[in-house]
């Protein structure tokens, strides 16, 4: 084949220097912004609410929020944002280097589970955490020391191990693009594998860690669940405390803007982090030698990816098992499980679909025609994401009820917010692939006269669908889990297994709250489960 | 997006065409686990489909109020009088019928009549039994905040039935009171909890020896794990310690299905409803003469404090402030 068809594999041929080449700012055709318009629109909604709501809060509002406290919780937020994130940096990449570049045995086993506890909701996870890990929890009945967790280091270690996969799958997809060629060269220059990591890989995936990291940190901002279980106080408490306790909502919105701060705090943090360059390189043909671990490595490799998952994944797993069964014996109901799941696939499965899509300008237009208002949608789509859920939530209903029935309480509505909430996961995927992507062989499709779109379509997607398909499948994992704006904006009657799950759990029917989390975890882990065997053959 | 915003039209469209019946609507504060049997028993036996939002109360009364006259809601089911007191302020329930309001004692309705309660749930102590002895119970609430429960002590402070049971102590004993015993509590290091039921799994647990809830968790969690070592006190003295709040209904202002809403509630007060909490959500009945569960208290002799209810969510602001100036937020 290869001589017939002069796209894209020809191309691949020469090797381009290390040093980032000229950046082709050319202008962004017009259907182009017009997505990216929409997507604006779409995430700026709930912000302008919520500006709207702080112009027009009153004296004794300001009093409620600039005091002492408000100040200390916003210390333990952030001191619990950069422990989270370099934590969950640290395990991220090591497992995906783990998983995609050494001979680790059961390596495509081990990448799936890996992922799963991502769908552990944070609140079910702290919870079995604590009643396993607790002073009086399930261990501490069978065995006489154990750690106990709470407080901080309980919050730390719930989030930072529900979390870590995003770093995991970005840069999974990341390596899997990287070419191995470099790689070889620097250790046949006699470079040691550690220092190759150090060296040649580590650099070549900022882009990737940035953006997991930066997903990373801002769920730890929004997050409620995990920190209120494990008992530290941070500052999406203090704008639960006023939510439940007024009847004006206003001090609560009010209290959600200082956290656009922080979040645009983090955003600067992430482009300094990510660096000026872009490493992209030709697709790599072949697949990378893969580093063998020797016998002591392997041996410390599988030795720590168990002990990893015994905490993440057997450890939730063993305790909501034993729940449903110690109520099976009391002869406690199941419940109704299946339809739940079926509408969280559903919800869940759309919304992904939809993230990718929307996903597409916002990647495109910040990487291939960077300006000012590429920048803006950009930061617009990555602030919306720090907020707590139940504000934007708030904000959608706000906007819904007046847009009316058709709309207000629908599927489509629900999509979307899950859109607004979580498209800087299927974005930020797909720009890390992107700028791995040569700008030159754009230009080569269009210099042969391909249009725009053609090529859009025929070889800038293509090659994106590995950071595509993992932007996706990040949306559709934290979806299935989504609790705030679920409770808010679902169509009446439409319960999601995340629903069913804190509602019974917050009644103490814990058979009924375990058997749907255990569904949730089953029926995530087969989506990527397909999508790991996917993502290997291709 | 363009090619699938005529995509989501039609879907959401084809939605409205199937969810636009005659079906009452019910907000309902009170989780699917607690009511759903009672409410497919109103349809099969009254007629009236229903179609039931569940959510937390402090939630679907922000939504409520949000909503205005637009919501699509014709009934307010809530947990808690202080939400209903919240939607009801904002003049979105109307007034109900005097059959509905007279089929309750007066503590437990609206005094404006906008509101009923359906049934009743006590603030406890709850205990674990291995680590406090009968003699060593607490008698009052000041007795809680003494130096032998130092951080033994499990509170919720962000719940809404804290705060109500805070709002209480406001109205009956006064601000500065209510000020006074909330910080003596948070420089008693209690063990904070986000809400009542992980208090209870706590106590049993033997994590904390007492935990400020609502008596229906106890009774739960029994019926999840058979035995428990804990145990409810219902404190003496007809303080806030000892408030008995009711879960209510109201109708919501502008609803087209006023008679279908109308019926709704008067079922939930009905002979059988009213069984219906007192065997399967072990709460207080308040109508038809139904009585509670044989392992509580009689209502008739817990001595509640002297309150209307219905100021009980203009105070919930005053116990926000309170909660959070006292630093146990």
């Amino acid at each position: 084949m290869p001589g017939l068809e002069p796209l894209p594999e020809a191309l691949t041929v020469e090797p381009l220097p290390p040093a980032s080449p000229p950046h082709p700012v050319s202008r962004a055709p017009g259907h182009l912004w017009l997505a990216g318009g929409t997507v604006f629109l779409l995430v700026v909604a709930p912000l302008l609410f919520l500006l709207g709501t702080v112009a027009g809060a009153g004296i004794e509002t300001w009093e409620i929020i600039a005091s002492r406290r408000t100040a200390e919780l916003l210390g333990n937020t952030g001191r619990l944002v950069a422990a989270v994130t370099a934590a969950s940096i640290a395990i991220g990449v090591g497992t995906a280097w783990l998983t995609v570049r050494t001979d680790l045995p059961g390596r495509r086993a081990w990448g799936t589970v890996l992922s799963l506890p991502l769908v552990i909701p944070s609140y079910v996870g702290a919870l079995a955490i604590v009643s396993a890990f607790g002073p009086t929890g399930l261990l501490a009945q069978f065995f006489d020391r154990v750690p106990t967790v709470s407080g901080f280091w309980g919050a730390f270690l719930a989030l930072t191990l529900f979390t870590y996969p995003y770093v995991h799958l970005l840069v999974v997809a990341a390596l899997r693009n990287l070419d191995p060629a470099l790689e070889e060269v620097a250790r046949g220059l006699g470079s040691s594998p550690p220092r190759v990591f150090r060296r040649v890989v580590l650099p070549q995936l900022r882009p990737a860690v940035a953006a997991g990291g930066l997903l990373v940190a801002l769920y730890t901002l929004s997050d409620f669940g995990a920190v209120s279980i494990m008992r530290y106080d941070v500052f999406t408490r203090a704008i639960y405390l006023q939510f439940v306790g007024r009847s004006d909502r206003t001090p609560a919105l009010v209290l959600s803007v200082a956290l656009i701060a922080v979040a645009l705090a983090l955003l600067a943090a992430e482009r300094m982090t990510r660096g000026p360059a872009a490493y992209f390189r030709p697709r790599p043909a072949r697949a990378p030698r893969r580093v063998a671990l020797g016998r002591r490595g392997r041996t410390l490799a599988l030795g720590l990816l168990t002990l990893l998952m015994g905490i993440a994944l057997v450890v939730p797993l063993a305790v909501l098992g034993w729940w449903l069964l110690r109520g099976l014996l009391q002869q406690q109901s199941i419940g109704s499980v299946w339809p739940e799941a079926l509408r969280s696939l559903t919800a869940a499965g759309l919304a992904g679909l939809a993230a990718v899509v929307a996903a597409l300008p916002v990647a495109v237009l910040t990487i291939r025609h960077p300006s000012r208002p590429a920048a803006a949608l950009e930061r617009t789509v990555w602030t919306v994401y720090g907020l707590p859920h139940i504000t934007v939530g708030l904000a959608l209903v706000f906007l819904g009820a007046r847009l009316g029935p058709p709309i207000y309480q629908s599927l489509p509505l629900l999509v979307v917010a899950y859109v607004i909430l979580f498209l800087p996961q299927a974005a930020g995927a797909a720009q890390a692939s992107l700028r791995q992507i040569d700008p030159h062989l754009e230009e080569a499709s269009r210099s042969l006269g391909r249009s725009w779109s053609t090529t859009m379509g025929r070889v800038v997607v293509p090659l994106m669908s590995p950071g595509l398909l993992t932007g996706g499948a990040l949306v559709f994992l934290t979806a299935m889990k989504e609790l705030p704006a679920t409770l808010l904006l679902r169509p009446t009657g439409f319960e999601t297994l995340a629903v069913r799950i804190f509602a019974a759990a917050e009644e103490s029917f814990y058979t009924r709250a375990s058997a749907a989390a255990l569904l949730l975890v089953a029926v995530s882990a087969l989506p990527i489960y397909l999508f790991t065997i996917r993502d290997v053959r291709t | 997006m363009r090619r699938w915003l005529p995509l989501l039209v039609a879907g959401a469209s084809l939605l409205a065409a199937c969810s636009d019946g005659a079906a009452l609507t019910v907000y309902s504060g009170r989780s699917e686990d607690l009511v759903a049997p009672l409410i497919q028993q109103f349809e099969a036996g009254r007629g009236i489909e229903v179609e039931v939002r569940y959510a937390e109360s402090a939630e679907l009364a922000a939504t409520l109020l949000l909503e205005g006259s637009r919501s699509p809601a014709d009934v307010f089911f809530a947990q808690d009088p202080a939400s209903l007191g919240q939607v009801a302020d904002g003049g979105l329930l109307a007034p109900l019928p005097p059959d509905l309001l007279g089929a309750v004692e007066a503590p437990f309705r609206d005094s404006a009549g906008r509101w009923v309660g359906t049934s009743g749930r006590a603030r406890v102590v709850v205990y674990n039994t291995d680590q406090v002895g009968a003699e060593d119970l607490p008698t009052s609430l000041d007795d809680l905040v003494g130096p032998e429960w130092r951080g033994r002590v499990g509170v919720a402070p962000t719940n809404g039935s804290f705060l109500a049971f805070v709002a209480a102590m406001i109205l009956v004993e006064g601000e500065d009171r209510a000020l006074a015993w909330l910080e003596a509590l948070a420089a008693n290091q209690p063990v904070d909890f986000p809400s009542n039921a992980p208090i209870v799994a706590a106590v049993d647990a033997g994590e904390v020896a007492l935990g400020l809830v609502n008596h229906y968790y106890l009774l739960r969690l029994e019926a999840e794990q058979g035995e428990t070592a804990a145990a409810n006190l219902v404190l003496p003295g007809g303080g806030p310690g000892s408030l008995v709040m009711p879960a209510g209904a109201g109708i919501v202002a502008d609803t087209p299905r006023r008679a279908a809403a109308e019926e709704f509630i008067r079922f939930l007060l009905s002979r059988s409803a009213q069984e219906y909490f007192a065997t399967e959500t072990f709460e207080y009945p308040l109508a038809a003469g139904v009585a509670a569960d044989p392992r509580l208290l009689p209502l008739d002799q817990i001595d509640t404090p002297d309150l209307d209810l219905s100021s009980l969510a203009a105070a919930l602001e005053r116990a926000t402030d309170l909660v959070a100036a006292a630093g146990l937020l």
